[in-house]
């Protein structure tokens, strides 16, 4: 993202609206200015500021005279008065950071918006995650912190070293098999690791025996990483709707969850392949 | 997407903030559904929402490429949802926001009747999302549960500020913006509610909770914790 100093009239409203505080007013050009290797490549300067389009040296001629009186305009403040942001084009490896932090892009690697990742959401047509099992989602640098993949790959190495398998449909597992990553030890291709990304999301599956392990090795290995931890558990309820076990072991781990997402299960497989698919599998049962 | 997961609250601050959103799996329920999409989005609207929008498109509360100077006194700040289900043209997640129970229960009620086949979930309380199921007689298939945030916790910012910026699970809601417009209610400058929908436009998918915001904003005005 870049603004245009000929359109930008230092209002400095984007100033507060960069999520992780990359951009400033320079004082020595009077304009506005992104600290590239800060900026994460969101768009949220780009798609929540609303544009106006006046002429930057009308505007820019009121504000100093008025500033002249100690008086201030007070503007819109989720408003660009000249439309002054201008994207740029994203080569890689600096294009993953639109692709991990921008939700209106789809991930390449899964087609999902947002964070890329399914987790239960779609549990009910997927089977992804099955009684007995958890469905991790261990989430860096949400909210407002940000992370570099440096940090990702402390974490994804563990896992890797624990034996714990990555969930396939998973951007950061995706990275992991481009050339320099290594799936087998979570490795990450190096030019990425020093990329800077709003959040991403390392999921993985295991059986809920193994719940207690992960959650001690995701609090070992964060406290060498600067940065912040969300972490989700999922899993399939009984059959009477209920889930006993793994919210039990979060509580006993000092989680005391207030929040949760719920599948209804009134999702069913539609599309014609996957419905072949799956009569094929009953048929073979009978 | 975890976009809605890790709201920080407590179970009973989330009361008024009930989402309930479609999304379907690639390769499994995903062929022609966007007309059943639009259907869940149309279906919300009777049931008074208080936001709702596609993964792809935005909220009903959006940002405006060609505002004129007048806007400054003159802004359009009511939520557009008829915009929300006839932009929606390809698969996505369509989510509707709620701040009243009995809204979420009926069109919960609603959408179990239409059996579209998409896959519902409802993001709020662990209690409130059994009991609304409850309500509707549909028993749970998953659930996800938020642990909160851990680590460098130190880096984060008060509690109502973060309340009002983890609304946008996607981190679109910056601190600073959060702060200032709680600064500007309290310096009298902005309403509660105008504040809340500046913020609600920073919200690329239409989960942000507008009256959750303006009852927070309102609170810090008073410094109720």
């Amino acid at each position: 993202m870049t603004i245009n100093p000929d359109k930008c009239v230092a209002c400095g409203n984007c100033t507060y609206v960069c999520p992780v505080g990359a951009i400033y007013v320079d004082p020595v050009t009077n304009r506005s200015t992104i600290h590239r290797d800060e900026c994460v490549e969101c768009y949220s300067c780009f798609n929540g500021l609303s544009k106006e389009h006046l002429n930057p040296t009308i505007v820019r001629a009121i504000r100093s005279f008025f500033k002249l009186f100690r008086l201030r305009f007070d503007p819109e403040p989720d408003v660009c008065p000249t439309n002054a942001f201008e994207p740029d084009p994203l080569s890689w490896p600096r294009s993953i950071r639109r692709a991990f932090s921008d939700p209106t892009v789809p991930h390449e690697s899964t087609g999902v918006k947002g964070r890329g990742t399914e987790e239960v959401k779609t549990n009910d047509v997927t089977g992804r995650c099955g009684l007995g099992e958890v469905n991790f989602t261990i989430e860096f640098g949400r909210p407002g912190v940000g992370v570099r993949f440096w940090e990702v790959e402390k974490m994804t190495q563990a896992l890797a070293a624990a034996q714990v398998p990555f969930e396939k449909k998973n951007p950061v597992t995706a990275l992991m098999l481009l050339p320099g990553g290594d799936l087998a030890t979570g490795k990450l291709p190096p030019e990425v690791l020093n990329e800077k990304v709003l959040s991403c999301i390392v999921e993985i599956k295991v059986p809920l025996e193994r719940a207690e392990e992960i959650i001690q090795l995701v609090r070992r290995v964060e406290k060498g990483l600067p940065t912040v931890i969300s972490l989700g558990a999922g899993t399939r309820c009984e059959s009477d709707g209920e889930e006993r076990r793994l919210i039990e072991i979060l509580r006993r781990n000092g989680y005391n969850p207030q929040r949760a997402k719920t599948n209804a299960g009134l999702g069913r497989i539609s599309n014609a392949e996957a419905l072949a698919a799956q009569q094929e599998t009953v048929g073979a049962c009978q | 997407m975890t976009n809605t997961l890790h709201r920080y609250g407590s179970a009973e601050s989330f009361s008024d903030d009930i989402i309930v959103f479609a999304i379907t799996s690639k390769g499994k329920n995903d062929e022609d559904c966007v007309p059943k999409l639009k259907k869940f989005l149309a279906m919300a609207i009777p049931f008074s929402p208080v936001n709702m929008g596609d993964g792809a498109h935005g909220g009903a509360i959006r940002a405006s490429a060609k505002l004129n100077p007048t806007s400054h006194w003159r802004r359009e700040h009511e939520p557009n949802f008829q915009k929300v289900v006839d932009d929606l043209d390809k698969p996505t997640t369509a989510a509707v926001v709620f701040d009243k129970r009995q809204n979420a229960v009926a069109f919960v009620k609603a959408v179990k009747e239409a059996d579209l086949g998409l896959c519902v979930n409802i993001s709020t309380s662990i209690e409130g999302a059994e009991s609304i199921l409850e309500e509707c007689g549909i028993t749970r298939h998953s659930v996800n549960y938020s642990c909160g945030f851990q680590n460098r916790t130190e880096k984060l910012p008060s509690t109502q500020v973060l309340a009002l910026t983890t609304m946008c699970g996607h981190g679109m809601i910056a601190q600073t913006l959060a702060r200032k417009m709680i600064d500007y209610v309290k310096e009298g400058r902005r309403t509660p509610e105008e504040a809340a929908k500046y913020l609600s436009r920073f919200c690329p998918c239409g989960v942000y909770n507008p009256a959750r915001a303006q009852r927070i904003i309102e609170d810090a005005r008073k410094h109720i914790e």
